[in-house]
Order: structure tokens, then sequence, then C-alpha cells
């Protein structure tokens, strides 16, 4: 596969790995936080953790959108399937999150409620027209990235005048977290970010420079693939060990200062910021969330059906907002392994395989494998 | 029996085909008998009497719900066949017998139920055995998708060879028959409507040959399994459980096909986990894993088979991996379904 075997290469990435131990100081630490769930994962997947010298340490972040999606959105998802018998599509590892009551989505679905896993909001649309006498309510979740096809599908909406289809929107905010992460640093003293891949696609560059002017955070975004990373993690040093912070790019290929101009003005077009949004894990943060605009307030499912959010508190053995604030580690909680697992799953973060703890489960367990069962 | 003949043009499925009277015993004649003909099937009893096996038995079953029910490379017909065929052959056995039960859902075209038979008679062939009993029901429209068929299959394990999934022992070395995932990803290229330049084909394929050769060479062998659904990591993590052992992979030893891997990346899949119809994972002894191979690569169905990996002591029975990129990690159980219906 061209542009992504150049990207997985194992002697580049002795190479890098060589730069990195050396560039380290081992009288310091380096707290690196990798914002994204896909950093996280290709971290995991390729165990790059184990090849980092020990005083640089990599802290998983709160992008991974059904991490940080509260309880009481997907309670409000079941409820709306259940009564209002709407057809709820989502994309899949939104199914498997826990709920109140001990449900989820994929259960809902077993028991009756009519719920699909789409790849792409263009499937919930044609669905819509193919069941013109059915309601279909697509559950939006993501950042910046699936934000854009969200906009293009609820204008599409509006030019083939469906009455039949509705957007519950989650979408929200990068910066918006990165600023409560910074704001509310506790336990992880943060030394920079890896900045976000596909996100910046769409955002640029130019937003994270508060975080370098203001807090004095070098952030460094980075593409998805293992060199990537390693890269970004070679470029933050160098930031950390020359006192410099500033935005730099290593995903030059695909990030641009100022980001997809159209997709943003799409996005401006149809949603606006709501006044707060909770996260799990790091509460209520304003303007971090969108809504849609009241020109489109006929294609807002939340309107529509009526639907009210009730928050829920998360259980109280899960670690997972002190996980997604980065202050904990997935083995540092108790339940981890052992009453958590990817396969019944008590908290978000070992929902998707973004999630810190699912991805520490799956790839990493056997560092520790005292807290597990055999 | 008087009557017009079975329309394979333009009939359809009608509840009356499964219903035990006139109709079912027409499409039995005219369809099954006609296609799968043997000195068996053609007596039309209730059940088969067979001759006398010489050895011990294997008996294994599989149902094939896959959609859509034609793909690159095969059929749901070629699947029921090759998937039982292969359950048996990785027992160390010579598969002998079939029988096949259909379930069909009103409505469903005559031509395309033709060609999946005739696809099953032409794989019966290849893998040289006879389908000798068979059930047919039919569901109504809306109850079923297309066809659903079981097969149930028989065959004789030759003497002195025991094959296991726990018998596996540190030190033991695995071996795989050629690429993986390239099964799945025909079927997923299919449903999501992705083109490639060289479209992926299913890798379905009788396994049996491939396996006597082996047992012929006399080596150790532990186990053998086809990676079906869930994949090259599936399969070894049975392995490593039934045996209470860990194993540790090598990345860059397991082949993928360059098309495979696009379309992966495309779809967001790991083709560790996505299925193969006609792959081969031997554990094989350390002193004989060399001469093992070069079997396997002597035969038409082993010519890309390498060394995978190794067997070790784990008491938590962790298959792990040594990435490309130098680093260590686990590869796990698959939590929930990967894929939609593939087999």
């Amino acid at each position: 596969m061209r542009y992504i075997d150049e990207f997985r290469d194992g002697r580049l990435a002795k190479n890098i790995m060589a730069n990195i131990a050396h560039e380290a100081d081992v009288a310091r630490n380096y707290n690196l936080m990798e914002f994204c769930g896909g950093h996280t994962h290709a971290i995991s997947r390729y165990g790059l953790g184990d090849l980092l010298p020990p005083s640089v340490r990599m802290i998983h972040g709160p992008g991974c959108p059904v991490c940080v999606l509260p309880i009481g959105r997907i309670d409000m998802a079941i409820g709306l399937v259940i009564q209002h018998k709407v057809i709820l599509c989502t994309y899949g590892d939104c199914l498997r999150v826990p709920a109140s009551g001990g449900m989820s989505l994929l259960k809902a679905k077993a028991q009756g409620a009519d719920v699909r896993m789409v790849y792409s909001v263009t499937d919930a649309l044609s669905l819509a027209q193919r069941h013109p006498d059915q309601q279909v309510v697509f559950f939006a979740i993501g950042f910046e990235t699936t934000t854009p096809p969200t906009a293009v599908a609820i204008r599409q909406a509006r030019v083939l005048g469906l009455s039949n289809f509705s957007v519950i929107c989650n979408h929200v905010l990068t910066p918006a977290a990165m600023h409560t992460i910074l704001i509310n640093e506790g336990g992880a003293k943060l030394n920079g970010f890896v900045g976000p891949a596909h996100v910046s696609t769409v955002i640029g560059s130019k937003p994270y420079e508060p975080f370098a002017n203001d807090y004095g955070k070098p952030v460094v975004i980075a593409g998805f693939e293992p060199l990537d990373m390693m890269q970004a993690i070679l470029m933050l040093l160098r930031q950390i060990n020359q006192g410099r912070a500033e935005v730099e790019n290593e995903f030059t290929r695909a990030v641009t200062h100022m980001g997809n101009l159209k997709a943003q003005a799409l996005v401006e077009e149809v949603f606006e910021l709501r006044d707060s949004f909770e996260w799990r894990g790091l509460g209520s943060i304003p303007h971090s969330a969108l809504k849609l605009r009241p020109a489109y307030a006929d294609l807002d499912a939340e309107l529509k059906f009526s639907l009210q959010y009730h928050p829920v508190p998360d259980s109280k053995a899960c670690e997972c907002s002190a996980i997604l604030r980065g202050e904990k580690r997935p083995q540092d909680c108790k339940i981890f392994g052992t009453v958590c697992t990817p396969g019944n799953p008590i908290g978000s973060c070992m929902v998707s395989s973004e999630g810190a703890c699912a991805a520490h489960y799956t790839y990493g367990r056997f560092k520790d494998v005292a807290v597990m069962a055999a | 029996m008087a009557g017009p003949k079975l329309d394979f043009k333009h009939g359809c499925v009608d509840m009356s085909h499964g219903s035990g009277g006139r109709a079912m015993a027409q499409l039995i004649n005219e369809l099954f008998v006609t296609l799968l003909d043997n000195e068996f099937l053609v007596q039309g009893n209730d059940g088969t009497v067979l001759p006398e096996a010489k050895g011990r038995l294997v008996i294994s079953t599989d149902s094939h719900v896959v959609s859509p029910l034609f793909f690159p490379g095969g059929d749901i017909g070629s699947l029921s066949v090759y998937g039982t065929v292969n359950d048996i052959a990785v027992m160390g056995a010579k598969p002998l017998y079939l029988a096949a039960s259909f379930i069909l859902e009103e409505g469903f075209p005559l031509a395309d139920l033709r060609r999946i038979v005739e696809s099953m008679a032409k794989a019966s062939q290849n893998a040289g055995v006879m389908i000798v009993t068979g059930d047919t029901k039919v569901v109504e429209k809306g109850k079923g998708d297309g066809v659903f068929i079981t097969t149930t299959g028989v065959g004789v394990v030759r003497d002195g060879v025991t094959l296991s999934g726990n018998l596996a022992r540190p030190g033991d070395k695995i071996l795989l028959s050629g690429s993986i995932g390239e099964h799945g990803m025909a079927i997923m290229s299919q449903r999501e409507g992705l083109s490639f330049d060289a479209p992926i084909v299913s890798d379905s394929a009788p396994l049996q040959g491939l396996i006597a050769a082996m047992l012929d060479c006399g080596g150790k062998l532990r186990a053998l399994r086809d990676p079906t659904r869930g994949g090259l990591v599936t399969t070894l993590n049975e392995i490593a459980k039934q045996s209470g052992v860990g194993m540790m992979l090598q990345e860059a030893s397991i082949p993928v096909n360059k098309t495979v891997e696009a379309a992966c990346e495309f779809l967001g899949l790991d083709p560790l986990y996505v299925a193969n119809e006609g792959k081969l994972v031997a554990i094989c002894a350390p002193e004989d894993a060399e001469r093992m191979l070069s079997v396997m690569c002597n035969h038409a169905l082993g010519e890309g088979a390498v060394i995978i990996g190794e067997v070790h002591e784990d008491r938590h029975c962790f298959v792990q991996m040594n990435t490309r990129m130098g680093g260590r990690r686990i590869v796990d159980w698959l939590t929930g379904e990967q894929l939609p219906r593939i087999c």
C-alpha cells in the first residue's frame, strides 16, 4: 500500500527511536498527552510504548468520541428508539456504550428496537429515503472530523425535503476539551501535546496556537501511522529541551494552517455552539459542542421528539474520569481487567478500541498480569 | 411422476416444496438427486446405510448463512462442502460422506438454488466426498435469507494420528499455509460495493489433500485448524487456551495480500481477524517444523506457507506478537463481531 507502508517501516522506526533515546534527558520527565484515541490505538497496536525511554510517558487523552459521551446521551437515544419506534442509526462503537440500568443500544436492539450500525451518515439518509413511512434518526457522534459529513447530510435532507430524517447531535470540539484539561491540570503535569490528525485536517493547526502561546505547551500535530507518532514525540522532546513552545505540524501531507475552509463553512452554516455540554470525565464544558441552528430545527431530533437530557453519574468504582483527564492509568483502576473488560465494559474507556482502557487491555495487559485472572 | 418439470429458469421456491408432498419429492428428484447423483442418495430413504469404515470416525457439522450467496471465488454451495470437509480434515481424517440440510426461503429463485446445488456437486467431487442424505425445509418469505445450508460430515482418521487443540507444547512452531483474510474481504468488498484493480477472490478450498501430504511426511503434528470465522488470531487464541500455553508471533512473517491489506485499511478491519476458508494453521514439533514447511510449500494450497511464531509457557495463555515496529503487544480475542455474516 503506497503512502501507508512508508509510515510503518520498521527500519526507519529504529532510527527515530534511537534519536528519541538520544534526545531524552534521563534527568527529567516528559509527560506527553496524545489527545486522540487514534494515537492511543496506534501506540498500543504497534507496541510503541515499550520502545520509548523510561523518562517519556504517554498520557492518553480524551479524544475518543464514545469515551467522552455521557451516559445520559445514550439513555436519551435508547428512550427515543423504544418509545417512538424510530430507526436509530449510529457508528459501530456507539452500540456497546453502557447506559443506565445495564442497557446499551446493542441490548435495546436485541430486545427488538430498530438500531442499525452505519458506516456513514449517508447510509442513514438513504435508509430514510427507502422508508418514507418510518422516522430515521442519526445519532451523530465525533469530533470535528465527523461533523462536516453530518452537516452535508442535514443539508441534503433539506434539499430532498425528507420529513422523516433527523439528527441527535453530539458533535464535540477538540480545542474546548484541551482548554479544560489545561485549566484543571491536576495530577498530570503535561509537558506537551501530540495534536490530532484527522481533526486537524478540518480545523487546521491555527486553533492550537493558544496552547503554545498562552499555556506554554508545545503541540505537534501528527498523523496516525506509527512513524508519524514517533516523529512527533521526537519533535516534542526537542521543543521541550530547547525551551520552545510552538505549534509544529508533522502531518503536513494532510494538515494546513487554516484547515479545510469548505468543511468549516458547511459546519458553520448548519451548526451553532451549545452553551454547555457534558463530557464524560471532564464535566460540563461551556461552548464545547454543537447543535443544529434554528434554521434546521425541523431536522433536530432533540426538538422533534422533545427529548430531555438527564445527567447520570458514572459507576463509583469506575476511574474513567481520572483516566480521561490523564491523572490515572487504566491499570490503576480497581475494576480494570476484572469486572470491567471489553466484553463487559463498565466505563466508556473500555468500549472503543481507541479508549485508553480497551487499548491497554487488548494490547498491553501482559505487562501487568498481576491484575489479570489467568 | 406426471406433470410439468420444475421451471429452473423462472420458477421460485414455494411453501409446498417443504411440505412433504409431491412438490417436495419433485424438487428432491429433479434437483438434488439429479445433480448430487450417487448410489446412496438415489435410494431415497430417510437415512443412509454406509459401508463399514476402517478406523476411528470423525464427525463434524457446520451451518452456512453467508451473505451475499455468490461471491468471487465461491458461493454458499461450495462453502458448505469445503467448510465441513476442512473441519474433518484438520482432525487428521479423510472426509468421506456429507449430509446436507437446506432451509429455503419462500420465493427463492430455483435458478439460484440450482446454481448452488451444482456448485456443491462440483465441490464434493473436488473434495472426494459424497453427499449421501439431506433435508429440505421452506420458511415463509421474510423469515430466512434466501438459503441456509447445514452440512454434517463423516470421515476416518488414519491409524496413529491424534491431532487436538490441547496438544501444543512450549517450543512448538506455528505454521501458516498462506496469506490471510481473502475470504472475509472478498465477501466484504462485495457487500460494500468496493472494487479493486485485482478483485479479492475467496480462498475457499478443500484442505484434505494438503493435510494428507503433511501427515504422510511423518513429522510430529500436534494440532491443525482452519482459521475461518474470527481469523488467524482467534484460532491461535483457541489453541493457546486449550493447551494452556502462550504464543509469540512475528508480525513481519504473516503474509497478507496487498489488496486485502488495502481493503482492510479502508474498512477499518484487521486482517488478523478476517475469515479464511482455505488456509491451515499447524502446530508442529520444533525438530520437524522445517520439513513440514517444505511439504506444505510443495502443495498447491500451501505454496505461501511460513513459520509465523512459537509456542511458549504462559499460564495466562496470551498470544503475543512482535510488531514490525519492534514493539510487543497482545493479539487478543475479538470482542463482539468484527464482520457481519461471512460464512
